[in-house]
Order: C-alpha cells, then sequence, then structure tokens
C-alpha cells in the first residue's frame, strides 16, 4: 500500500546541518497496523511528516498506492491525501467550530452529500468512538481523550484507505489507551485499513501492531513483529523497550564532550 | 590588534545587514505570493467551477464589519470635531469662518475618512486575523486542513479578504458622514456659524471624485490589512510567544504600508488631476 525507499532528509545547511533520516525504507501493508516507536529526536515524526506530504525529502520516494508524492504538484498531492486520514497528536480540531461541524468539514467540502445525510455519517461516525451526543460541544469543552477520539472520528470522516496516527496515546489515561487502540485495531480488522502508528508507547505498540519499525537517530535499527522486537537480543532495542535509564542510547543530548565544556568555561 | 578588532567589528556589521535585507526580501517575496495566491483563490478560482462558500464570508463581515461600527464611528466623529476646532482657529483669522465646513468636508472625504479608519482597523482587525490564523498554524490546524487537502488561502484568508474588502469602503463612507456630522455640530453650536452658509460651502467644495478617491484608497488599504495579517499569521513557526510577537509587527507593519500606500496614491491623484 505505502512503499518508502531510500528516504533521506536534513534540515540547516553548513555546520548546523542535522541528518533527522538516513537511508529510510519501509513497506506499509494494506490492512495492517504498522507502528513507527523511537525516542524523541530518532526521526519518527520526520517520517509522518513525509507521508502526508508536509515535507519533501532530500532524496528518495514515498510511493502511496502506486503514486510516488514525492514529485507531484499540489493538485494531484491533494486528489492523493483524500485517501488517507490523519491524526495529530493534539488533535488540531478547529476551535472556533463544533465537533459535529469538524467531523463534518471533510464531507462538506469535498462530497456533495446534502446535509441531512452529512449529519447521519457524522452522527455514525461519533457512534464508532463513542461520542455520539457530544455534536455541539466546542473543542475546548472537551478532555484530551476525548478530543483525539474526535480527531479519528474525523480523519475517518472520508472512509480513507490508509489512517496515519500521531502519538495516538500520548497524555492519556490507561483507560483512554485502552479505547483509542482498540478503535484503530477494530478500524484496521474490520474496514481494512492501513494504519501506520508513530508512538513511543512501548506497551501499546506492542499490543496493536502487525509490525514494529524502530527507529535511533534516523536509521532503522530494528522491524519485525511484536514478538520479534521483544525478543530482540540488540542492546538499544531491549533499552528501549525495558525502559532502562543506562545503555547505548545516551540520557544526554549534548554533543560535546562534558568535561571539555565545563573546562572550557573554567578557563574563560 | 586594533585594526583587526575593527575590520571584524565591520565585517559582523555587514553581515548582519546581509541576513536582515535577506530576511526583508524573503518576507517581501513571500508577501507577494501569498497575495497572488489569494486573489487566484478569490477571483479566477470561482470562474473554474470552483464557486467562493459564502457562509463563512458573512461571518466575517459581521465580524469585521458591523462590530467596528462603533469604534470608527466614535473616532470619525471626534475627528470631525477637532478638525472644525482646528480650523476655526486659523480661519477667523482669516475672516473665513464659513469656510470651515469646506474644509472639514473635503479633508474627510479625500483623506482622514479613509486613512482613520484604515488604521483603526489595522488595529483592530489585522491584530485579530494574524492572532487567531496564527495560533491555528502553531496548533498544526493548518496543516491538519492541508492534509484534509484543503487549500487554507481560500479556506482562511479568501473569506476575510472578500470581507474587509465590501466593509472597508463601507466603513469609510460612514466615517466621512461622521466626520461631516461632527464638523456641523460644532459648528453651528459652538463656533457660532450659520447653517446654511455652512452647508453651502461645502457642497460646492466636496465633489463627488473626493469620495470616489478615498474608497479607492480604501480598498487597496484593505487589501494590506488582510495580507499582511495573514502573512505573518502563516509564517508563524513555534509558539505562543511568536504569534505575540507577529501579531504585534502585523499591526506597525499594515500601518506604515497603509500610510505610504496613502501617500503614493495621494500623489498620483494629486499629478493625474
Amino acid at each position: 500500500m505505502i512503499q518508502i525507499k531510500n528516504l533521506y532528509k536534513s534540515f540547516g545547511e553548513g555546520e548546523k546541518k542535522t541528518v533527522v533520516l538516513e537511508d529510510f525504507n519501509a513497506d506499509f501493508e494494506r490492512g495492517k497496523i504498522t507502528a513507527i516507536i523511537g525516542g524523541s529526536g530518532s526521526g519518527k515524526s520526520t517520517v509522518l511528516k513525509h507521508l502526508i506530504g508536509a515535507y519533501k525529502p532530500d532524496a528518495g520516494q514515498i510511493v502511496i498506492d502506486g503514486e510516488d508524492i514525492t514529485a507531484m504538484n499540489a493538485e494531484d498531492l491533494n486528489r492523493v491525501r483524500k485517501k488517507f486520514g490523519i491524526m495529530f497528536q493534539s488533535g488540531a480540531l478547529f476551535n472556533s467550530l463544533t465537533v459535529e461541524e469538524n467531523v463534518a468539514l471533510p464531507l462538506r467540502e469535498h462530497t456533495d452529500l446534502n446535509e441531512s445525510t452529512i449529519r447521519i455519517m457524522v452522527k455514525m461516525k461519533l457512534e464508532m468512538v463513542g461520542l455520539r451526543g457530544a455534536e455541539h460541544l466546542k473543542p475546548a469543552q472537551l478532555s484530551g481523550g476525548m478530543i483525539k477520539r474526535i480527531a479519528l472520528a474525523r480523519a475517518i470522516a472520508l472512509d480513507p484507505k490508509i489512517v496515519f496516527y500521531d502519538e495516538p496515546s500520548a497524555g492519556l489515561d490507561p483507560i483512554s489507551i485502552g479505547v483509542i487502540d482498540k478503535l484503530i485495531m477494530d478500524l484496521s480488522r474490520k474496514m481494512w485499513i492501513t494504519s501506520v502508528v508513530v508512538t513511543h508507547e512501548i506497551p501499546s505498540a506492542l499490543r496493536i501492531s502487525d509490525k514494529i519499525i524502530m527507529l535511533f537517530k534516523g536509521r532503522i535499527i530494528a522491524q519485525g513483529s511484536p514478538d520479534e522486537i521483544n525478543n530482540s537480543s540488540d542492546p538499544r532495542v531491549i533499552q528501549f523497550i525495558k525502559g532502562n535509564p543506562d545503555g547505548p542510547i545516551p540520557f544526554s543530548k549534548s554533543q560535546r564532550d562534558y568535561g571539555e565544556e565545563l573546562k572550557e568555561m573554567f578557563i574563560h | 590588534m586594533q585594526m583587526k578588532n575593527l575590520f571584524g567589528h565591520i565585517g559582523r556589521m555587514g553581515y548582519q545587514f546581509m541576513d536582515a535585507s535577506i530576511d526583508f526580501f524573503r518576507d517581501i517575496s513571500g508577501l507577494y505570493h501569498l497575495t497572488r495566491a489569494t486573489l487566484y483563490c478569490t477571483f479566477v478560482e470561482p470562474l473554474r467551477g470552483k464557486p467562493n462558500k459564502w457562509g463563512p464570508v458573512w461571518v466575517q463581515m459581521e465580524e469585521v464589519g458591523v462590530k467596528s461600527t462603533a469604534i470608527v464611528f466614535l473616532v470619525a466623529f471626534l475627528m470631525g470635531v477637532i478638525l472644525a476646532f482646528q480650523s476655526a482657529y486659523q480661519m477667523s483669522r482669516l475672516g473665513a469662518l464659513d469656510y470651515v465646513g469646506a474644509l472639514v468636508g473635503v479633508a474627510v472625504t479625500r483623506e482622514l475618512g479613509p486613512l482613520m479608519t484604515a488604521l483603526v482597523m489595522a488595529g483592530r482587525v489585522g491584530a485579530s486575523f494574524t492572532a487567531e490564523m496564527g495560533t491555528m498554524k502553531v496548533s498544526d490546524e493548518i496543516l491538519a486542513l492541508e492534509t484534509m487537502a484543503l487549500n487554507p488561502v481560500k479556506f482562511l484568508i479568501t473569506p476575510r479578504f472578500i470581507a474587509l474588502l465590501i466593509m472597508l469602503p463601507c466603513l469609510t463612507v460612514m466615517a466621512d458622514v461622521m466626520g461631516i456630522l461632527g464638523g456641523y455640530l460644532v459648528g453651528v453650536t459652538t463656533l457660532g456659524i450659520d447653517p446654511t452658509p455652512y452647508i453651502d460651502h461645502s457642497l460646492e467644495s466636496m465633489k463627488v471624485k473626493d469620495v470616489v478617491t478615498g474608497l479607492v484608497k480604501s480598498g487597496v488599504f484593505a487589501v494590506i490589512i488582510v495580507m499582511v495579517g495573514s502573512y505573518l499569521a502563516f509564517i508563524i513557526e513555534g509558539g505562543a510567544e511568536k504569534v505575540g510577537q507577529n501579531t504585534r509587527t502585523a499591526v506597525v507593519v499594515s500601518m506604515i504600508l497603509i500610510i505610504i500606500a496613502d501617500l503614493l496614491f495621494t500623489s498620483l491623484f494629486y499629478f493625474l488631476t
């Protein structure tokens, strides 16, 4: 369904240049849930931004449903974008609109359905995420978990073939995480939706996904089924899954040696 | 050593100047491209089978137009009063007190009505455009629009553009009327000018052309307010701090551009007629 081939991306120029993705290759199969895991700054959100066409890669191809989106003009890209839905980390609901208007927006803009059909479809989508009855609330009146569920309802409003999830369970309580996980699985298993989940919530990634890709410093260091990841012998994978503070993945983000830096400050 | 420091300093200043000018030209080009995209979405796309939706335009017209009437009325009325007082002081020394009405009328319709209305609106509406759309940018709402295959320019800027393009000239006409009314009331009640000569002199010196040039200018001011406000919202990266900064910048820049545009148009009309 989606293939990413030899993707490279760096930000900045000259001395400040940082390579965010290096030779990223992945294959997301139809109807399967693929999780991309990794620590903060590992480049997993950058992969997602490339998939939705927000970033252009330095090199490489992204083929969605047989079409390379990296070489597309705005019009073609918009055509492809109608095939997928995205659930943002913050929800990104429109604060000036009610829940119903938020979910109805893609339907109103991209279909010729009449108003009563749209209302019925909105009701169905809200029932799927268990929030029927919240139609007339504004996003500011909703809790974090509810915002994500409404965002999911909006993402699937046009019955997309693909849904991208950006940190679907970040900042939620365990029950809300369970609800979101179940929704993602239901959508994938029952409606044959291809799901790409970017997350650092390891238990939920292990629970829901068919395939896990682990990123570290812009490179894939492991991929496979949840069992394979769980039984991996790579110390970096073990550290990330167990959440050990000590290990090959450093806690400190700074590039320079601590002693050197202190010595320099002392001399000046 | 001293010399080297001096050259280093000059070099750094040169680089800073270069950076600042690169930023400046990047902003100019960005503003140009956004304006072109907005004009395309507003006027060309409807002809190609993607009609504008009028619902959001009505909402914006109420927001920028109807709700601004009170402040525009107040400012214009007081401006007329002040203008009458100030000119009466000079005119009475020339023994031409009756001509206060003419002066107020011409000054308000040609210049102060459009200018003051635009400046008030730059503060009231331009700032709210930047703050509102900037917050949407920060909370990924604009990215969400794009990934839903909706053009943020068409969805957010076009309704505001149409609304202000219609409402600013309307408000300017109202400001003209209020300014003249203010001058008239002061002239008749406080300055002791007879109503008849006041009105006569006003009518014979004011021309339709004065009002029309004022309206042309206010159309240009509307474009400036919307485009500067929207551009500074769309380039926001980061958080609340940047929204605040850019909101302030939007007001300052649109006020400066309004004054410059006013100068250009006034001199243009001066040489043309």
